[in-house]
């Protein structure tokens, strides 16, 4: 399962050239408001005819301006979820999670309604009309009917922006799982670092109608060149690890390829896989392992590049283990440490610096 | 149960249901056509078929009769082919009535088939074809079921303007009684009768209550219809 895009557009004053694979698991199209993510989803959707290019899905093109080829959207079978839901308000929840399977063919594999609803936590609203709905429940509903519909692919449009942020923690487990336990690749379109982090395999960071950079999630969020674009504050990096205890004291201690890291607790069973979102400001370095100092954790790490920025700060990328760090830190700082690339340091992260939402199962 | 109206009475009152009701019907479609088309659809003569639409509306309705007669009269080509073809006589005749009836009511019909079409979001009709409906499923599906009170207002609409028809239908099909007198043709030719004031008075109420009986009727169907949609 893959998807290749290849298209050019004009979108008002701005010019749309788009170029991405997305392999399986979630592929985010990271960018502002206004840079034309919603458009690349709609085109790849068939809502939008782009001027050119070309849009594979499988080996098979769904779009093709020179062969003259645009399937309708729906023979594409790609299941859509808006940031406004956009369910039917004349049918029940359980009409409306069904809605798409009565125009799959026949005996195509795929969970049931019960599987569904069980997975998303929606089981109880099935004879519910939409507008007796909250925000968040809606789009697990939308998400639902999407899944259902027997698509080949999932296609996301910040299905998370229209609601506060205690309704995203809901539903970011579910599309974890989405990720984790079914097949279905992921077109997933974001505008916020954190949900991209907890969420993406693949990163497309897209600026003014063109892509700046695709790659792994892991290499693109850990990319000091990216920093400007991701945000100063929200800059940081996804290690990935695998829970080994619950201590009674309230922290559980995970392993990562560089070390350990004690966490507050975290709702994961031990050995299974988390990821930890850390931001490059809440890392501090030291040369030598620190003594006294009311920090946790401490991974010994090696200095890839430092970069700086146009303040006083500067970023360095470090390797810790397999995992790729970002720390940032004064340029005063880095200058007194004698850091450069190459140098042993240590990496020296406070154990509840690391927000709760910003910790996922892996 | 007759016997409060006198039979030409009774007859102006049936014949008037009877045109009112064929007139709805066979309007219908047309009308959820041209709505649709004027709402959904990007074409060249859109602004023109809006106009003709809305044309019976502006029109004197003597004028849009006479149109008529012209068009389908028996000596008229579109007459005469329709006669020839499908047996089908128009001038004078309880259909010509439907025919009239139908057209003066059709803007009223189009225009609230049209609101209720706006106040329908098109992304749901986008969201049901990624969800792999095809245009005509997603029209019979979505489309239709959301649409269905502003049908119910259109209908009743029409139907009260065809109860109340006049100047066209007068004009097309004469006022012959049994065949082509209307209610409201009844009234008036009541009221040039000496001492047939009091006939006139009873067709007069029951044309109001007619009337209020179609919009209580449509309001109760519509306000079912837009609960069932919104599932209060």
């Amino acid at each position: 399962m893959s998807l290749s895009v290849d298209i050019s557009h004009t979108l008002g004053e701005m010019a749309l050239e788009v170029r991405f694979d997305a392999p399986r698991g979630v592929t985010a199209l990271f960018g502002a408001s206004g840079t034309g993510k919603t458009s690349v989803i709609n085109a790849v959707a068939g809502l939008l005819r782009p001027r050119t290019g070309r849009i594979i899905l499988d080996g098979e093109p769904i779009f093709d301006a020179t062969m003259k080829i645009d399937l309708p959207v729906h023979k594409r079978r790609l299941g859509c979820v808006f940031q406004d839901g956009r369910l039917f308000p004349h049918l029940s929840v359980e009409q409306n999670l069904v809605y798409g399977l009565k125009f799959a063919a026949v005996g195509s594999p795929g969970p049931t309604l019960h599987e569904v609803a069980e997975m998303l936590g929606i089981s109880a609203l099935l004879l519910r009309r939409p507008a007796a709905l909250s925000g968040g429940e809606k789009q697990r509903v939308a998400i639902g009917r999407a899944l259902l519909s027997r698509p080949r692919m999932l296609v996301m449009d910040e299905p998370l922006a229209a609601l506060d942020e205690a309704r995203k923690q809901d539903i970011l487990p579910y599309l974890e799982r989405l990720r984790d336990e079914t097949d279905i690749p992921i077109l997933y379109v974001s505008h916020s670092v954190s949900e991209v982090a907890r969420l993406a395999t693949t990163v497309v960071m897209m600026d003014q109608g063109r892509v700046t950079r695709f790659g792994p999630a892991e290499e693109v969020l850990s990319d000091p060149a990216n920093v400007r674009q991701l945000g100063l504050r929200e800059a940081g990096s996804v290690l990935q690890g695998v829970v080994t205890t619950h201590h009674d004291d309230g922290l559980t201690e995970l392993a990562v390829s560089g070390g350990t890291l004690l966490l507050p607790h975290v709702n994961l069973s031990p050995g299974q896989p988390i990821r930890v979102r850390v931001l490059a400001q809440d890392i501090i370095l030291a040369t030598s392992p620190p003594k006294g100092l009311s920090a946790l954790n401490n991974l010994p790490a090696e200095i890839v590049s430092i970069r700086d920025g146009d303040g006083p700060g500067t970023i360095v990328q470090l390797k810790s283990g397999s995992d790729l760090l970002l720390a940032r830190v004064t340029r005063r700082s880095a200058e007194a440490l004698g850091l450069k690339p190459g140098a042993q340091v240590h990496a020296v992260i406070k154990a509840v610096s690391v927000a709760r939402t910003d910790v996922g199962g892996g | 149960m007759t016997d409060w109206l006198r039979a030409e009475e009774w007859m102006a009152l049936t014949l008037s249901l009877k045109v009112s009701f064929w007139a709805v019907l066979i309007s219908l479609p047309f009308g959820l056509l041209a709505a649709y088309a004027l709402v959904r659809w990007e074409f060249r003569g859109r602004h023109v078929l809006n106009g003709l639409v809305h044309l019976p509306l502006i029109l004197p309705p003597v004028v849009t009769g006479y149109l008529l007669l012209l068009t389908f009269g028996r000596r008229a080509p579109l007459g005469i082919w329709l006669e020839e073809t499908f047996g089908l006589v128009l001038a004078f005749r309880w259909t010509g009535a439907v025919l009239a009836a139908a057209i003066m009511a059709f803007p009223l019909m189009v225009r609230a088939i049209r609101l209720g079409l706006e106040g329908i979001d098109p992304r749901l009709e986008e969201a049901a074809a990624t969800l792999g409906a095809s245009r005509f499923w997603v029209f019979a599906t979505v489309t239709l079921p959301l649409l269905l009170p502003g049908l119910i207002t259109g209908a009743v609409l029409a139907f009260a303007k065809a109860m109340g028809e006049f100047g066209a239908t007068i004009t097309f099909v004469s006022n012959i009684p049994g065949q082509t007198q209307t209610l409201p043709s009844a009234i008036y030719t009541f009221l040039q009768v000496p001492g047939a004031e009091a006939s006139a008075l009873r067709l007069v109420m029951v044309s109001i209550l007619v009337a209020m009986g179609a919009l209580v009727a449509s309001e109760l169907l519509a306000r079912r219809a837009a609960k069932r949609i919104s599932g209060g």
